[in-house]
């Protein structure tokens, strides 16, 4: 952003700060323990239906090498 | 209070005291005015009451700093990994590369998935944006920017357009067509228009929506018919580098990274930032929510990925390693949010256990630095996209 005028503008960018940081500390938060329990629970839950962790069958891999068919 | 966007040097009558001066195009509450900076500086005074003077102001804020972390660091009751050693470890993990997508002339800057899963578009330095069938490797369309670098693309939701921009300060909207006969260059739409280089963009749940960030400090929300300036988003002290926007079903936000070390948090709808963290070293290069919408993750070039929670307001995990020194570029969770997939500027990619903190994996193949990926929609595969101009499946 431009500092040319910072300068003029110091007092209404530390008020606007003032009033951010004052909105900032007034929201609600809940314990790192609740968050985290919350995260893992989504997590565990989800978790099945993730082919990048359950990794999947062959015959369902949209993305497997596809191997040249042989005539028998 | 005044809030200054696009700063044009105009000269003019003012608005508010008649006189012919250098006039700042301001906004307030998205009314645009045209003041002369003695207006500006004026107005800025006239709301203080009598005992708010600058240093005034800087003692508060730094007071209401200190108490903003004390009221965080209070409820930090417990680390991440703590909690989650009750879970399982994850196994080894093989992943190789599937496909590799071949055609750009010059480094792939950034890349997205279409919601069928299987196209993709790319763009890349020398001004080529490439729509890609992942499955057949083939190139569906080539569109070739006027200008090079592009930063940023996107695609729509409903899978018929796609969006791009960088160098050139705007970002454009291209209609998907499958008629040869039809230039897609002859299509084109310019959506947003900032006074710096358009780091990122995205398609909000609608294709008349997109949102921007960009190298002048400011992210942005466009009407893609009209072309007009829905909300701006002001806050960041430096270039804005990346954005997320929140998973469908939990609200109206985003969340932007910076070259300031920070990440904010931002409502859509009324442009006022919402929660901000300030604990990277270094500019945080991209951002990417929870699958739950409860928390994200950034990469930064100060070589770590922090995890924050929305809900409990702080960074909840770092996931670095002493023997990484190189910069993160890019971050995206598996579907489930267990994996953290990260493309380091060292040319590798890893992946971390999103619960524990630990590395799971590392995947090698990438022949110079790692400088996009992206999960696909149905979590069955990741692209990265890098600097030696292709792009792995």
């Amino acid at each position: 952003m431009s500092s040319k005028v910072s300068s003029s503008n110091n007092i209404s960018q530390a008020r606007r700060t003032v009033q951010q940081l004052r909105i900032e500390a007034s929201i609600e938060r809940i314990k790192v323990s609740k968050a985290s329990a919350d995260l893992m629970h989504y997590c565990g839950e989800h978790a099945k239906y993730d082919p990048l962790l359950m990794g999947i069958p062959a015959s369902e891999n949209p993305f497997k090498d596809k191997k040249p068919c042989t005539i028998l | 209070m005044c809030d200054q966007t696009f700063l044009a040097i105009s000269f003019g009558p003012c608005d508010k005291c008649v006189k012919t001066k250098p006039l700042m195009n301001i906004y307030i509450k998205t009314d645009q005015f045209n003041y002369c900076s003695l207006c500006v500086e004026m107005m800025a005074n006239e709301g203080l009451r009598d005992n708010e003077t600058l240093s005034s102001l800087k003692n508060e804020s730094e007071t209401l700093k200190c108490k903003l972390e004390e009221e965080r660091a209070k409820l930090h009751d417990v680390e991440l990994h703590q909690v989650a050693d009750r879970v399982d470890a994850l196994g080894q993990f093989v992943m190789k590369t599937r496909r590799t997508l071949k055609g750009h002339g010059n480094k792939v800057l950034c890349m997205d998935w279409c919601k069928d899963k299987r196209r993709l578009v790319s763009s890349s330095q020398d001004g080529k944006v490439i729509v890609w069938d992942a499955f057949t490797t083939n190139k569906e369309h080539a569109v070739t920017m006027p200008c090079t670098w592009v930063m940023a693309c996107a695609y729509a939701p409903s899978g018929c357009a796609i969006a791009c921009g960088g160098l050139d300060n705007k970002c454009s909207v291209y209609p998907l067509t499958f008629d040869k006969n039809e230039n897609m260059a002859a299509k084109k739409k310019s959506v947003a228009m900032h006074t710096n280089y358009l780091s990122a963009c995205s398609f909000t749940n609608s294709d008349m929506q997109i949102l921007t960030a960009s190298g002048d400090g400011t992210c942005a929300l466009w009407d893609v018919e009209s072309g007009q300036l829905l909300q701006s988003f002001h806050g960041h002290a430096a270039d804005v580098l990346c954005l997320d926007l929140a998973p469908s079903e939990t609200g109206n936000t985003f969340v932007s990274g910076g070259c300031d070390k920070k990440a904010m948090v931002w409502d859509l709808r009324s442009g006022q930032c919402i929660q901000s963290f300030e604990t990277h070293d270094s500019d945080i290069n991209s951002v990417r929510y929870y699958p739950s919408g409860d928390a994200f993750a950034s990469a930064s070039d100060d070589a770590t990925c922090r995890l924050y929670d929305l809900r409990a307001d702080r960074e909840v995990a770092i996931y670095s390693k002493e023997s990484i020194i190189f910069g993160a570029s890019s971050v995206d969770f598996s579907l489930s949010g267990r994996l953290l997939f990260t493309g380091y500027n060292d040319y590798t990619i890893n992946v971390w256990d999103v619960l524990k903190g630990t590395r799971v994996s590392i995947l090698f193949g990438h022949e110079n630095r790692v400088s996009t990926l992206r999960v696909s929609p149905d979590g069955t595969a990741f692209c990265s996209g890098s600097w030696d101009h292709t792009l792995r499946v």
